[in-house]
C-alpha cells in the first residue's frame, strides 16, 4: 500500500480546522489504513494527523509503541478525538513531519485523558502519560489547525526545567 | 554564484540594532540565515548567517555605514557552513551554583572528554553582585551515550553545584 503525499507548511491546509468524521464507512478505513501506512514510512514518525495529508477531517493516529522503555497504548487512531482532562505540565522536543529540518521545545500536560471513535465507530477512552501524551496533544492540535511552532517556548525557559521547582525541599 | 559567510557584530546595546543591521543586509541583496542575537551584560551581540553574492569585503562595506553610526563592531569570515545541517541533540545538561572560578571549563571539559558535543549552551550569572549563581544551560549530542557523562560528572566531586542531565527525545508527528 502506497503512503500518502505529507504536505508542509506554508501550506494552508495545516492551519485550518478540520471537521469531525460523521461517517464510519469502509472509505474511512481504507484512508485510516493509509494514513498509518503514511506515518509508519516516515523514519521516527510515532503519531500523524490527516489534515498532514490534505485531508481536513478530525483523524489521528498515535503509536510509539516503538520507542523504547516508554509507557503506552499501542496503536490508537483517534476519529473525533476529545481531551478529557489534563495534570501536570512538562517540557519536551517536538518535531513534525509537515515542518522538515527543525525541531523545538513545547510544552504540553504531563498526563491526560482522551476519549475518540476507532475506525469501527466505537467509542475508546485512552489515558496517556509523558512521551505518549505529548504525541497524542501534538496530533489533535494538527485538527485546530496549530503546529508546534505556535507553542514553542522561549529558551531562556529552558534554565529552569519545571523539575527544580518540584524537588526544592521546603527550608 | 552566492557564498555563504558568518556575520558577527558587537556593540553596546540599544534598541533598533537588529532592525537597522538587517534592513542594510535586505537592502543589499543578502538572505538571512540561521542567527544567534542577544543582549550580554549591557551588550547586543549578533552572530548571523548571512548568502550574498560577493566577497566579504562587500558584505563588510554594506554594513559598515549602519554599524559605524551605532558604534558597532563588525566582522565578516567567509564560511564553509550551509543551511539544513541541523544535528539533533539527545541531551540537555543544567549546571547551576554559587558563581566560583573554573566552573565552566570543569563540567565542560569532563563532558568532552565523556563524548559530549555542544550544540547550543547558554549561561547567565543570576543572584546578587554579593551572593552571584551561575546558570548554565547546555543542550548536546552524546558520542557514547548519556550515562559515561553522568559518571564524568559524578567523578568530578561538584557537591556544591546542582548538575541535571537529562535524556532529550525529540517526538516527531
Ligand atoms: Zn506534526
Amino acid at each position: 500500500m502506497a503512503s500518502l503525499e505529507i504536505i508542509t507548511y506554508p501550506d494552508e491546509r495545516l492551519k485550518q480546522v478540520a471537521q469531525p468524521v460523521e461517517r464510519f464507512d469502509e472509505a474511512l478505513r481504507r484512508f485510516v489504513e493509509r494514513l498509518e501506512q503514511t506515518m509508519r514510512d516516515a523514519p521516527g514518525g510515532v503519531g500523524i494527523a490527516a489534515p498532514q495529508v490534505g485531508h481536513l477531517f478530525r483523524i489521528a493516529i498515535v503509536d510509539v509503541s516503538s520507542r523504547p522503555k516508554i509507557a503506552c497504548n499501542g496503536r490508537m487512531v483517534l476519529i473525533n478525538p476529545e481531551i478529557l482532562s489534563w495534570e501536570g505540565m512538562v517540557k519536551g522536543r517536538e518535531g513534525c513531519m509537515s515542518v522538515p529540518d527543525f525541531t523545538g521545545n513545547v510544552v504540553r500536560a504531563e498526563c491526560i485523558t482522551v476519549s475518540a471513535l476507532d475506525e469501527t465507530g466505537r467509542q475508546r477512552e485512552y489515558r496517556c502519560t509523558g512521551y505518549e501524551a505529548r504525541a497524542v496533544q501534538h496530533e489533535i492540535d494538527h485538527l485546530d489547525g496549530l503546529l508546534f511552532l505556535d507553542r514553542l517556548v522561549s529558551r531562556r525557559t529552558d534554565l529552569f526545567p519545571r523539575k527544580n521547582y518540584g524537588s526544592r525541599k521546603s527550608a | 554564484m552566492s557564498d555563504w559567510y558568518m556575520l558577527t557584530v558587537v556593540g553596546e546595546d540599544r534598541p533598533g540594532i537588529v532592525a537597522r543591521v538587517t534592513k542594510a543586509l535586505f537592502e543589499g541583496g543578502c538572505n538571512l540565515g540561521e542567527a544567534s542575537m542577544m543582549r550580554l551584560g549591557g551588550s547586543f551581540t549578533i552572530m548571523l548567517m548571512v548568502e550574498l553574492e560577493g566577497t566579504g569585503e562587500r558584505l563588510l562595506r554594506l554594513v559598515e555605514p549602519v554599524a559605524g553610526s551605532l558604534g558597532l563592531h563588525v566582522h565578516v569570515d567567509a564560511i564553509a557552513g550551509r543551511l539544513h545541517r541541523h544535528l539533533e541533540p539527545d541531551v540537555s545538561v543544567t549546571v547551576y551554583g554559587a558563581d566560583r572560578a573554573g566552573i565552566v571549563a570543569r563540567v565542560t571539559g569532563a563532558l568532552a572528554e565523556a563524548g559530549l558535543h555542544i550544540l547550543e549552551l547558554r549561561s547567565d550569572v543570576a543572584g546578587s553582585k554579593e551572593n552571584p549563581i551561575y546558570i548554565m544551560h547546555i543542550e548536546g549530542h552524546a558520542a557514547r551515550g548519556i550515562d559515561a557523562l553522568r559518571t564524568a560528572l559524578s567523578q568530578l566531586g561538584l557537591e556544591d553545584i546542582e548538575v541535571h542531565l537529562e535524556p532529550v527525545t525529540t517526538m516527531l508527528g
